[in-house]
């Protein structure tokens, strides 16, 4: 900490770091922030997320973005690589680069990091079902590039038991996709220590439709969820808790973000040391991303998205949140343009630069109402472990698998966001530009199109690597794969590793497990 | 709705395609349970197969798809012709995100309707009415 | 609205040559009743009565959709060709119904089975009062076994009683209160016990009950044949080949033992008498919709002098 850097005022006035009594930031059980200096020491990480078309073109964007002052890389997948399929699968047609990059191969995650030291950037991957199959081709660039692996510093979203909740991309059943986030877990630790090998997820169950607690308290349960798999792993949680991080929305109501986000770490942190023994301060202290409400944002005058998103940037930074995505102004409408993600990193830029709020630590820490939403927020995600304990006989985990068979959390999800709508269909609860002050802003403004040739430039690709590559190499190691899968005590990461080297597509990876796991059919609670 | 002469909209509800955005899905699926209709809601990644399937044995009056992530201008006109391959004379109707732009290119694929991100339940109800009307016995 | 008789020999020529639309609408005409339905039910009387009629209830929650499925897709990819009636209930405010129970059959549907999902649309008896009906038409079409699956709540186990040859009640090892499942009459008419979720703790405390209680009602005579109990985990597919077995052993014992007339009298006169307390209780509708009250007399007395004249009796019983 630089002692001797006085912060000021944009008319001068010296500030402190902290004000009010009571429990300091970096001081347990870390309400007001995990660390004492907070934004002081280092601001928030400026992630933007990107990823659409070919390998090539998510290049380029990516460049573009480290250069304009983006801090981290994030990237998005396109809806076959999120699922596990091929670009040249029947269920791909049409989806192929669309609401992400496509990757099929090690050749494609290649093209994708071209020029980029991976030694030096810190990347985040928004893939959960074959994630770990996404973290052994980054592992394997790496390799290529001469980068160790204990070097690599990044977070693999990797977060399944949010899918069967909210966002629905999972492949297998939820007994062996939580063994295969375990294998990542303990791969990380041991020969990664700089990775996050979980992004444990809100932002998802809030999109969805959940309330502020909802999001909360599920996302926590999640994550109290994978502790007690990594520590019946026979994992010591101090071991991978550190690393085990959070992913967070930042809707509009202002206050209740803000104390949702004390909240959760207050929680965590009692949880981790009473609850599951941890010892490590680390491994109390959650450090969590925020991307600001893609729901929220209307199709209707998309200009003024651009407010809401300041907003909501702001409640994520007086949150304390490490790392920010702001959303773009034409997210109801399609991928961001150039311009549009450009506009979004510029407002966390205000924010960080222009606003004052990085002088103080949890600058609205001592005020009454924040105080009272934060322990309100606690008590009602206090309420839902309980539930979820009884459900599963003591274990989180196991409450989690029954919510989730029984379809608990997506009924309370479901119910929540049909409240919601009728609030605004009655207009109870306005929005500008939807229900309320609907007039303007009616120009057509551009858009991201996808060039159509992507699918088929993708296509060519990945047949010309499956006619060069050796298929003998890869049938036994998609034979190795199958059989380490049926045995729970083997790591599959070393598998997975060799076999997106000998250029095994995603799929196919993905069958070889299928064969074993299962495909999951969700059963529709409506 | 007990009368026999007013016996209940029935329509089929599905996705097609990998996305697995289901939250206006659900709220289209209960608002239409609310106006009287019976909602056959078949979900997540669903085929055209599947969805025809549906609607033969279920008789249903309507199909709804729903679209985000620019799928409409493909997979929107195939369901229609995949009703039409199989003989059944039934609208369909497509809510999501479809750009103005868009809506003639739908409109010339045969799609009965076409409900945006803001539609309220009045909205939702009356499109189905009417696309049911209109193809009516 | 009238449909003409061509409409209906049209359907169901097109039906007995296999087409499923139109047995899809054939469905649909007996589901709204009226002169259609009775149409319908002219022609198909004399085809039906060959398929195995399986009545599948049980509680909320205690998975009997995935154990139908399941059986379904069993069938459909052996030699039969079932067909399967999945109700829900209809909102009583609004009349309408979200019926999620096909996208949970997909893998039967893809193996061949016909599902139909219909709501109960505000029949009391919380089972719709077209079950039979279009049991019949599934009947006279081919297909065989038909699977009735509901929501046992309250009065509906009895009433797919009424419906089935071989009743199955899905149970879990939350259930506990043998006592509740005395009250609703399951044990009258349960012909097979499934005890769900069997991997859960309770689980054969829950079978252990239920012994108790068949015992119990075997005492009293109460049942012509002892109900098997089943465990099964269906999420995990334990016990489906134990679970088809006992259904198919149902079934023999339906027919060796002649039981099946005896059943299939019971069913008829059900029908009879469920279509009798529809037609009754739309009277009684219409009685008393303008009616006003009058100074002086009892509503007593008013129902009785109002079922004389319906009757045209001068004393009721």
């Amino acid at each position: 900490m630089d002692e001797k850097k006085e912060f000021r005022t944009m008319s001068g006035v010296p500030v402190g770091s902290v004000y009010g009594d009571g429990p300091l930031p970096g001081e347990f059980p870390y309400t007001r922030g995990i660390h004492a200096g907070m934004y002081r020491d280092r601001l928030w990480t400026m992630r933007m997320f990107a990823g659409f078309g070919t390998a090539e073109d998510t290049n380029v964007r990516f460049k573009d973005l480290l250069r304009a002052g983006g801090t981290g890389l994030s990237t998005a997948f396109d809806m076959p690589t999120l699922m596990g399929r091929d670009s040249d699968d029947e269920w791909s047609i049409g989806e192929v680069g669309r609401a992400g990059v496509a990757v099929d191969t090690l050749d494609d995650m290649v093209d994708l990091f071209a020029d980029i030291d991976l030694g030096q950037v810190s990347t985040s991957m928004t893939i959960n079902g074959p994630a770990a199959i996404l973290l052994a081709m980054y592992v394997a660039v790496a390799e290529k590039d001469g980068v160790e692996r204990s070097r690599l510093n990044g977070t693999l979203q990797n977060d399944i038991l949010k899918e069967y909740q909210a966002q629905k991309e999972y492949i297998f059943p939820p007994r062996p996709s939580v063994r295969l986030v375990s294998d990542v877990v303990s791969f990380t630790a041991n020969e990664m220590p700089r990775w996050n090998p979980i992004s444990i997820s809100g932002y998802h169950i809030r999109e969805a439709g959940s309330t502020a607690a909802q999001e909360l308290a599920f996302t926590l349960a999640n994550g109290f969820a994978y502790v007690e798999a990594a520590q019946a792993a026979g994992l010591n949680v101090d071991d991978f808790a550190p690393r085990l991080s959070f992913f967070f929305n930042s809707h509009s109501d202002f206050f209740e973000e803000i104390g949702k986000f004390r909240a959760a770490r207050r929680i965590w942190a009692k949880w981790l040391r009473d609850r599951y023994g941890a010892k490590d301060e680390r491994s109390h202290k959650l450090r969590f991303h925020t991307q600001t409400a893609g729901v929220s944002l209307t199709a209707q005058q998309p200009e003024i998205n651009i407010a809401r998103v300041a907003i909501q940037a702001l409640a994520g930074v007086i949150g304390g949140t490490q790392s920010l995505h702001t959303d773009s102004y034409d997210e109801a409408l399609a991928l961001p343009t150039e311009d549009a993600a450009r506009i979004a990193l510029r407002t966390q830029q205000i924010v960080a630069h222009e606003t004052g709020i990085t002088s103080v630590a949890d600058p609205l820490g001592g005020s009454d109402y924040v105080e009272w939403m934060t322990d309100e927020m606690e008590r009602q995600a206090e309420e839902i472990f309980k539930h979820l304990e009884e459900l599963g006989d003591g274990s989180i985990l196991e409450g989690v698998y029954v919510g989730i068979e029984n379809g608990w959390f997506v009924g309370e999800i479901a119910d929540a966001a049909y409240r919601f709508e009728r609030e605004v269909n009655s207009g109870d609860r306005l929005i500008v530009g939807v229900n309320s002050f609907t007039e303007g802003g009616d120009e057509n403004i551009d858009l991201l199109s996808i060039d159509p040739a992507t699918e088929d430039t993708q296509l060519k690709r990945l047949s010309e690597i499956k006619q060069s590559r050796d298929s003998d190499s890869v049938e036994m190691a998609l034979n190795r794969l199958s059989l380490e899968a049926s045995d729970p005590a083997i790591n599959l990461m070393p598998a997975i590793i060799e076999a997106v080297k000998v250029r095994a597509t995603e799929g196919e990876i993905v069958q070889a497990l299928e064969s074993v796991f299962g495909t999951y059919v969700e059963k529709a609670f409506v | 709705m007990n009368k026999k002469e007013n016996s209940p909209i029935r329509v089929v509800l599905a996705k097609l395609g990998l996305d697995g955005h289901d939250r206006g899905l659900k709220i289209v699926a209960r608002m239409l349970r609310d106006a009287g209709m019976e909602v056959v809601y078949l979900g997540l990644r669903q085929t055209t197969e599947m969805i025809v399937t549906a609607v033969e044995q279920e008789d249903a009056d309507a199909v709804g798809i729903s679209m985000h992530n620019a799928g409409h201008l493909t997979l929107a006109p195939r369901m229609v012709q995949a009703l039409e391959d199989a003989g059944l004379d039934i609208p369909v109707v497509v809510g999501g995100i479809v750009p103005d732009s868009d809506l003639e290119a739908m409109a010339e694929a045969g799609v009965a309707g076409v409900l945006g991100p803001g539609a309220s339940a009045e909205d939702v109800a009356k499109c189905v009415r009417e696309a049911v009307a209109t193809r009516g016995d | 609205m009238a449909i003409e008789d061509s409409t209906v020999i049209s359907l169901v020529e097109k039906a007995s040559k296999g087409d499923r639309r139109s047995v899809g609408r054939l469905l649909t005409l007996v589901e709204r009743g009226g002169a259609a339905a009775e149409q319908v039910a002219e022609v198909t009387h004399n085809l039906s009565d060959k398929s195995h009629v399986i009545g599948i209830t049980g509680a909320p929650g205690a998975g009997k959709s995935t154990l139908t499925a399941s059986l379904a897709r069993d069938l459909a990819t052996s030699e039969y060709k079932p067909a399967v009636l999945a109700v829900d209930p209809s909102s009583p405010l609004t009349g309408g119904a979200i019926l999620g129970d096909r996208v949970r059959m997909e893998e039967a549907s893809e193996a061949g089975a016909f599902i139909r999902s219909m709501a109960t649309r505000g029949h009391a008896g919380g089972l719709a009062l077209a079950v039979p009906g279009m049991v019949r038409v599934f009947d006279a079409f081919g297909f065989n076994p038909i699977i009735i699956e509901t929501v046992g709540v309250g009065q509906v186990e009895v009433d797919v009683a009424s419906a089935a040859d071989t009743v199955v009640v899905v149970v879990t090892s939350g259930w506990g209160d043998a006592v509740q499942a005395n009250k609703a009459g399951l044990l009258e008419i349960a012909d097979l016990f499934v005890v769900n979720k069997a991997d859960r703790p309770g689980a054969s405390d829950a079978r252990r009950d239920l012994e108790l209680m068949i015992d119990l009602s075997q005492l009293t005579g109460q049942t012509v044949r002892r109900p098997e109990i089943v465990m099964t985990t269906a999420t995990e597919g334990e016990g489906l080949d134990k679970f088809k077995k006992a259904i198919f052993e149902h079934r023999e014992f339906l027919f060796e033992e002649e039981q099946i007339s005896v059943r299939r009298s019971k069913r008829w006169k059900a029908e009879v008498g469920s279509r009798l307390d529809y037609l009754i209780s739309e009277i009684v509708k219409e009685s008393i919709e303008n009616l006003e009250e009058k100074e002086g007399s009892s509503p007593g007395s008013v129902a009785r002098e109002i079922a004389k004249n319906l009757l045209k009796k001068d004393e009721l019983r």
